[in-house]
């Protein structure tokens, strides 16, 4: 029996080990990419900023 | 032995997805390489405007610039363009490399060059050119 359980044990930690490695965060990669284009477009005046509160703006923009 | 065993595997199954969401939390992009390509990118923005607008270059889909149309650009100047979009699409391979790098993952680089490609044609302005799966569109 025990060995079964160590099968079970290894069949689900391999394909994960795996998962992780490929693993792209898309979500990430969108908010990152948004970032440097407004930084390379100067959008942030244009546009209304996101809720984000890390802003990296040095234009001092008076408080909403 | 057999309790041990269970639990074992039900904390590794419970622990697996967390790893794989910490993992999503970010991208590093404040890598002073990234910050260079940036800021060189940036001041490079108000020379390329012009040819945006006026369509003589557009955002390809593998998520660089393209001279899509030469005639909207005066003869004497064509050279100076071909020059701009060269640098424009040196930095901006550069920069998707250094953002697959300074992850740690540089087998990601296709996304990434993926999602700014992609973001690149969101933002562009009304009237600049994108490049989707058929061809040339005008947004």
């Amino acid at each position: 029996m025990k060995p079964l359980y160590w099968a079970l044990a290894a069949a689900m930690l391999l394909p994960a080990c795996v998962t992780i490695n490929i693993y792209f965060p898309a979500a990430a990669a969108e908010k990152a990419a948004d970032r440097i284009i407004d930084d390379v477009w100067q959008l942030q005046d244009k546009k209304a900023a996101p809720a984000a509160p890390a802003a990296e703006t040095p234009a001092a923009q008076p408080a909403p | 032995m057999k309790h041990i065993i269970f639990g074992f595997t039900f904390v590794m199954a419970l622990l697996l997805p967390l790893s794989a969401a910490q993992a999503a939390a970010d991208l590093e992009i404040n890598t002073p390489a990234i910050s260079t390509l940036k800021s060189s990118m940036q001041a490079r923005h108000p020379q390329l405007a012009p040819f945006y607008s006026s369509g003589a270059v557009g955002f390809s889909r593998d998520g660089l610039v393209a001279v899509r149309d030469a005639a909207a650009v005066p003869l004497a100047q064509r050279q100076a363009l071909n020059s701009l979009v060269a640098a424009e699409n040196k930095d901006r391979n550069a920069l998707y490399a250094e953002i697959a790098n300074g992850n740690q993952h540089p087998e990601w680089e296709p996304e990434i060059r993926a999602t700014f490609a992609k973001r690149w044609a969101d933002k562009a302005q009304g009237g600049w050119w994108v490049q989707d799966g058929s061809g040339w569109v005008k947004k």
